[in-house]
């Protein structure tokens, strides 16, 4: 693991020879309630894997489970080569290695967004003060809030409180960002900013696995579909082909649905 | 910018506003006079008010006792000070030891939870009567025999279990989701709870503190029964040397203005929206709306 990736958060080119993410038999109940029944899934590097799926079906409790912020009840997940599910790893510094960005921001709002850019640098990764800040802030250009460093997170609008989200999860320089639904509690004239941002991520060559209901930004970024129904991995394929041609049955249902 | 000046219909608007604004002054300041002037009536009337205002409210008495309460309570006030820091650690440190996880902390879990359903439980008057005689009583060495300190001590048992469940309820009030931002950046499970859930539920449970504080003021002459000659124990000396019950009096004046303050810099903190951030404070209160 290198901390080198530079301070736009970029993987530089794989060290690990092999999928970045790899999810195999993953398995997951609340109670009687199976939310994932043998999930299969890789995401090799620089690439972009879409989830979609009704609501329920699953996408964040996967997310959750490979960000090690829920305990798989079976299965394995491998990041970089390396099986994080082993309980004898140190989940903290695994999870230091993952970004994840969540539906509802989840900023810290007791911090100005400058602090909670740079709270992981400084606590996780031991960076000094002056540095962390010097990162943030140039992560912060990138995301285009350099100016609003000082600002709390309820004085921003809600697509500039996940572009700084996106941004606090990108100092680390993560191996893999985890996208859960990062544009479902925007007003609609804000999307636009944070999938663009997505998309500049994608072309710099970020690893993503994104849950999302926005089907032009899955046709247009997802290097695969994943459509998830009743705790598998249902369909799967080019997003032409599932977005467009699906070969399932429920599948048609659901984009019908969503159409 | 723009020129405007306010239309006819916005300022008739605010005409009826500043009309009835007037209105409504006018009778809350007759209202007032009204009630006070009857209580005030009904006092002076009762068959025994020139015996109470003799051995009750005597000038004299309450200026020569004055020093003396005054003293006292300085006392009070350096108890009150030193308990509340010493309580806000304690409770701190119960809060946090309630909300551990695991099998590994259950006897701290399990000891904490135990402190906290006696000393919540028990009446304070006991755990004073108890600290303060039974404790010397055991006579172990360095056990403090001073009523001053015994009074304090149990000030704080009884208080850090209140202000410990006030801790644990603000920490239970900041949503999960705000761990799992924390733990998703790699912060481990302490630091989550120092960085992030702690200083926020801290802010929101100012409020609820500052009104314990309050009450911790004014349970400080509570250590009068230990002997420590604080506010209370002072009127009391007071009271027997000139025969009259105005030094109580004068003991209770100086508590409530000494509450008044600190109750109105509640008041203000709770309203206080900035302060908290986005988390939840209502501008205006509910007040505001028509
Ligand atoms: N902590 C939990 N406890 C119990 N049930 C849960 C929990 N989290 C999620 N679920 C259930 O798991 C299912 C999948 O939820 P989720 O992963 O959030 O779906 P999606 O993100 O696709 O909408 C839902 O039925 C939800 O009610
Ligand atoms: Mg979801």
């Amino acid at each position: 693991m290198s901390a080198e990736a530079g301070v736009n958060g970029v993987t530089g080119p794989g060290a690990a020879v092999g999928p970045v993410l790899r999810v195999e038999g993953v398995r997951k109940a609340y109670g009687e309630h199976v939310v994932l029944d043998g999930i299969d899934l890789d995401v090799d590097a620089h690439r972009c894997v879409v989830l979609i799926g009704a609501s329920g079906s699953g996408k964040s409790t996967l997310l959750r489970t490979i960000d090690l912020l829920d305990d798989v009840d079976d299965g394995a997940i491998w990041l970089e080569g390396e099986e994080i599910t082993d309980p004898r790893k140190d989940a903290d510094a695994l999870r230091a290695r993952m970004g994840m960005v969540f539906q509802a921001f989840n900023l810290f709002p007791h911090m100005r967004v400058l602090d909670n850019v740079t709270l992981a640098s400084r606590l996780v990764h031991k960076v000094a003060r002056p540095e962390a800040e010097e990162r943030a802030l140039a992560m912060l250009e990138r995301v285009g809030l350099a100016g609003r460093a000082s600002a709390f997170p309820d004085q921003l609008s809600g697509g500039q409180q996940q572009r700084v989200a996106i941004a606090r999860a990108l100092v680390g320089a993560p191996r893999l960002l985890l996208l859960d639904e990062v544009t479902s509690a925007l007003d609609p004239e804000l999307v636009g900013e944070v999938l663009d941002l997505l998309i500049e991520l994608k072309a710099d060559g970020m690893t993503m696995l994104v849950a999302t209901h926005e089907m032009g930004f899955a046709r247009r970024v997802a290097d695969e579909v994943c459509f998830l129904h009743e705790g598998r991995v249902h369909e799967r394929g080019a997003p032409d082909q599932v977005l467009g041609d699906p070969a399932q049955q429920r599948t048609r249902d659901f984009l019908r649905r969503l159409a | 910018m723009s020129t405007w000046t306010p239309s006819p219909r916005q300022l008739e608007r605010e005409a009826f506003r500043r009309r009835r604004a007037v209105r409504s002054t006018a009778l809350a300041a007759v209202s007032t006079l009204l009630v006070v002037a009857v209580a005030v009536a009904v006092l002076v009337s009762s068959p025994g008010w020139p015996r109470v205002r003799q051995s009750f409210f005597d000038w004299d008495v309450a200026v020569d006792s004055l020093p003396k309460v005054a003293e006292g309570l300085w006392l009070n006030l350096r108890v009150m000070a030193v308990a509340a820091v010493v309580i806000v650690v304690v409770a701190l440190a119960l809060a946090i030891a309630r909300t551990l996880r695991g099998p590994v902390f259950f006897p701290l879990r399990a000891a904490a939870t135990a402190y906290v359903d006696t000393f919540r439980g028990l009446p304070l008057i006991l755990v004073l009567l108890l600290v303060g005689f039974g404790l010397p009583g055991l006579r172990l060495p360095g056990v403090p025999r001073d009523a001053v300190v015994l009074g304090g001590l149990a000030l704080v048992l009884t208080y850090s279990a209140y202000v410990a469940e006030v801790f644990r309820a603000g920490i239970e009030s900041i949503h999960p989701s705000q761990v799992a931002a924390a733990r998703s950046l790699g912060l481990s499970r302490g630091q989550a709870m120092r960085h992030v859930v702690l200083p926020q539920a801290v802010r929101r449970v100012v409020p609820p503190l500052l009104n314990d504080l309050v009450a911790l003021q004014k349970d400080s002459g509570l250590i009068s029964i230990l002997g420590a000659i604080d506010a209370v124990r002072a009127a009391q000396i007071q009271t027997s040397a000139y025969a009259n019950f105005t030094p109580y009096v004068v003991a209770g004046v100086l508590f409530v203005a000494l509450t008044i303050p600190l109750t109105r810099f509640t008041d203000a903190l709770a309203r206080r929206s900035g302060w908290m951030g986005a988390m939840g404070a209502v501008p205006g209160g509910v007040g505001g709306l028509r």
